[in-house]
């Protein structure tokens, strides 16, 4: 019977999916005036700068990109938790720490949710932050240098999804854990999972001045699955909502077996309340191993720390701070609205939206209105804390997003589209098809106590035959809709880079004035840096060799080495002496088992190439950097290993 | 135009006095070159949108932004010409901080002589004229510098450019006004300092006139 409705539902999705073709289609062949003023609205001339910034996470590439709205193009690639050979990101000796786990070396992930840093619940600019859903690790991207600054692993998690979402003043950054796992984890029989599978959602420390992360604390929670999580704001400002599904805690076929009860929850937890009981030496510390990667700017160089220890929270030993809301069929997004009263359940298997209400929910908790308890956690009373629904005629609610004048934005996986309703009334204003299949949406600030309410991006999952077909691998696609008068208007569609879960933009003004150009090659702090050209040596450490080389347009210091054997580990050691903007240079060796490098002006990166024949092999400036870009070149010479010949180097015969 | 009879009357209000403040005024300008640039050379390409630029104050050269002095000479490699110089590399920027700051000592000493009635008003003149040819000498001094720099080239350089008629291109910016160079636009301005300075002689000027007048009506 219950497999029967699914196939119902996908049949429905179907329907809608068919309609929504003949829509576009029918759009396509009558709307030409209206076309050309929205080719306006998207317009951004060449030489022009875009209005915002948009950041969406690159989902299995593990990466973040960067767009400009509302012209939808790409300006950068930001490699996160994932080997990205373009820069040398994770090739790199000075980077190769960055993507050390507990697990070892994880060249990989699955990047899901950016959220950037606030102040007063309103975007301040300094930081993104992202999950790694796979291997569970929260990223901090520097808003200055737009690179990867730091990476923390999260132990006891599996599946980090809930994740990244950060409170009002970036005082946490927290991190749900979708896979509930055996904590700590132990060889145990899989079908032993219920009661014994724990769930850890994680709140990791911001430093207000710098950044750097650390785990506050984990509060272990019951089995279930928590799938999207966010942060109160303004009133709600001190909680945080988890969505959960599997409430069933079974742990096979869950497509079937999660979707048995009519109401999974959401957890409510008063992070205040535990934040104090931690600070007055509440909570159980336990053993641990999980990496702790930090990039410094100045060195140009990432370092691992690998921590012991985590502090852990029973729920159940910190009266009131945690609630159950009984939220209709298995939610996913749960979002709260800008002035932190609404919390809406996007319930995946629903047509309807729950909203509870905040000053409900305290209410009920003050009048001690329990439906029972869950593993010691008090359920409230669905319909003492729900505020209303929305009747959306939709199927399959994930995500809304809020556009700061009263409204609310859902998108509807199943029907594949995008409505915009009233909080507080709950009243359908206007839907719009989206293509195909949108996950998340994203509107500026969307996110926080004061959105930028212009665009709404639907983030799509399905791209069928939206671009010009590459095979059977096409890119995810994106619409970007104009909310900015009474009716939803989608005025572009351009493809996306990975598969963006969630995307976070905040206006360019912002970020563009402070956005680093060089890096000061004065402040250059790494060990192996030549600040000056008659610094640039070789050297010879039993069979290594470091070469410490400089490049300026258009060459190398040294660019002719000698004396280098078979069975020699070769660092090179390059700095780039450019200090103006945008004159990267580029090093490749040939035959070298690893990536290239990608140096910016000031910078210092290391590569190791292990040479295997003797002879005399050219290195080269991979990027094009001047009129003199093919003459940046050099040679080492390769001798056996039994040679004697002692290392000698030159420029221009010198 | 007002009439002559009206600025008449007003010029014969003014006295010795007021042309002496003027002439003080004037020669205190002259220390404005101790803090702003006395002349500025900006160099745009299709490359260099935000063009770079440099500042040239009495006593150096510096860059607009801080490393576009190191980004010149960067450029410049590749045609030979020599290194922007530093302040101890060229005598004029020992030599001009002193001829200037003496010559603005001895305008305040003249128009100080003047307000008291030491000395007439032939003095604001001759300080002007003395003013004058020092600065030709110095656009003299100047160009001559810049002439030196933009043909005076490395013959190993990377890029040897001729001119339609084979003698070697120059790559002198101009003396003042605009000149395209290669991909190079180069605008070269007076820039604060040199206002001021020119502002300050204007003033002296006015203060022989007044002087002047202020003697024929007594």
């Amino acid at each position: 019977m219950k497999k029967y409705k699914i196939q119902l539902l996908s049949l429905l999705g179907m329907a809608m999916f068919l309609t929504s073709c003949g829509d576009n289609n029918g759009n396509k062949k009558s709307s030409g005036a209206l076309n050309s003023n929205n080719a306006e609205k998207v317009y951004v001339a060449p030489g022009e700068h875009d209005e915002f910034y948009a950041f969406m996470s690159g989902g299995y590439s593990g990466n973040l990109t960067v767009y400009g709205l509302p012209s939808g193009r790409m300006f950068k690639e930001i490699p996160v938790f994932s080997q990205f050979p373009t820069t040398g990101y994770g090739y790199s000796e000075e980077t190769k720490p960055m993507l050390n786990t507990s697990y070892g070396f994880v060249p990989a992930d699955d990047s899901h949710h950016p959220d950037i840093s606030q102040t007063n619940g309103e975007l301040d600019g300094r930081w993104i932050f992202i999950n790694g859903n796979n291997t569970p690790r929260i990223a901090r991207i520097d808003l200055q240098t737009f690179e990867t600054a730091e990476i923390i692993e999260v132990p006891n998690s599996a599946g980090n999804h809930s994740s990244s979402y950060i409170t009002e003043n970036t005082e946490y950054v927290v991190a749900g854990t979708r896979f509930s796992v055996p904590i700590p984890q132990r060889d145990m029989p899989i079908a032993d999972y219920k009661g014994n599978f724990k769930g850890a959602l994680s709140f990791i420390s911001v430093d207000p001045e710098d950044g750097e992360m650390a785990i506050k604390f984990q509060l272990i929670m019951p089995g279930f699955n928590y799938d999207l999580s966010h942060p109160g704001r303004d009133k709600s400002h001190g909680w945080f909502f988890f969505t959960t599904y599997n409430t069933e805690e079974s742990n096979s076929l869950l497509e079937v077996n999660a979707s048995q009860n009519d109401k999974d929850f959401i957890a409510a937890v008063n992070w205040k309340k535990i934040e104090e009981y931690v600070n007055n030496g509440g909570g159980t510390k336990m053993p641990a191993n999980y990496a702790h990667n930090v990039y410094d700017e100045h060195t140009h160089t990432a370092t691992t720390t690998m921590n012991k220890e985590v502090l852990t929270v029973d729920p159940t030993k910190v009266p009131g701070a945690v609630y159950f809301l009984p939220t209709p069929k298995s939610p996913h997004g749960v979002d709260v609205d800008p002035t932190g009263n609404y919390i809406i359940g996007n319930g995946k298997l629903s047509a309807d939206l729950t909203v509870h209400s905040f000053d409900k929910m305290l209410a009920a908790i003050e009048g001690k209105k329990f439906d029972g308890e869950a593993y010691g956690i008090p359920i409230l009373k669905f319909e003492d804390v729900l505020a209303g629904q929305v009747k959306s005629g939709g199927l399959g609610p994930l995500h809304t997003e809020f556009d700061g004048k009263g409204n609310a934005y859902t998108t509807f996986f199943i029907s594949s589209e995008v409505v915009k309703w009233k909080l507080g009334t709950w009243e359908v204003l206007d839907r719009k098809p989206t293509f195909y299949s949108v996950g998340h949406g994203m509107i500026p600030g969307g996110n926080s106590r004061k959105p930028f309410g212009k665009y709404f991006v639907s983030m799509n999952k399905i791209t069928k035959d939206r671009y010009l077909p590459t095979g059977p691998e096409l890119e995810h696609s994106a619409q970007l809709y104009d909310i900015s008068g009474d009716k939803m208007e989608l005025i572009y569609d351009f493809p996306t880079h990975g598969e963006p879960h969630y995307a976070a933009a905040i206006p360019a003004e912002m970020l563009a004035p402070k956005s680093k150009k060089i890096y000061r090659l004065d402040d250059n702090k790494h060990p192996d840096a030549v600040t000056t050209p008659d610094k640039a040596r070789v050297v010879r450490k039993g069979n290594e060799v470091h070469i410490y080389m400089a490049m300026i347009r258009s060459h190398f210091t040294p660019d002719n080495i000698e004396g280098v054997k078979v069975g020699d580990k070769v660092y090179f050691h390059i700095t780039n002496h450019e200090q103006d903007f945008d004159v990267p240079h580029g090093f490749m060796m040939i035959g070298q088992n690893t990536s290239g490098l990608l140096i910016m002006p000031g910078q210092t990166k290391t590569s190791v190439w292990e040479p295997k024949q003797p002879g005399v092999w050219p290195f080269y400036c991979t990027d094009f950097c001047s009129a003199l870009h093919q003459e940046m070149q050099g040679y080492v010479r390769v001798s056996p290993a039994s040679s004697d010949i002692e290392l000698s180097w030159t420029l221009d015969g010198e | 135009m007002k009439n002559n009879s009206e600025i008449t009357i007003i010029f014969n209000f003014i006295t010795m006095k007021k042309a002496s403040i003027l002439m003080i005024l004037g020669a205190l300008l002259l220390t404005g070159l101790f803090v702003f640039p006395l002349w500025n050379i900006m160099l745009g390409a299709p490359q260099y949108p935000e063009p770079l630029g440099m500042n040239i104050y009495i006593d150096g050269i510096k860059g607009m932004n801080e490393f576009d002095i190191k980004n010149i000479d960067g450029l410049n490699h590749y045609i030979g010409m020599k290194t922007i110089p530093k302040p101890e590399d060229m005598w004029e920027f020992s030599v001009f901080p002193v001829v200037i700051g003496t010559m603005a000592a001895v305008g305040f000493i003249i128009g100080l002589l003047g307000f008291f009635g030491k000395v007439s008003y032939h003095w604001f003149l001759g300080w002007l004229i003395v003013m004058t040819i020092l600065g030709i000498l110095g656009m003299y001094d100047f160009n001559a510098w810049m002439t030196d720099y933009g043909t005076n080239l490395d013959p190993h350089a990377i890029m040897k450019m001729a001119n339609p008629d084979g003698t070697p291109m120059s790559y002198k910016p101009p003396l003042l006004g605009h000149q395209k160079m290669l991909n190079f636009d180069a605008y070269s301005y007076p820039r604060l300092g040199g206002y001021l300075m020119g502002a300050g002689m204007f003033l002296t000027l006015i203060a022989y006139f007044v002087g002047k007048r202020s003697k024929k009506n007594n």
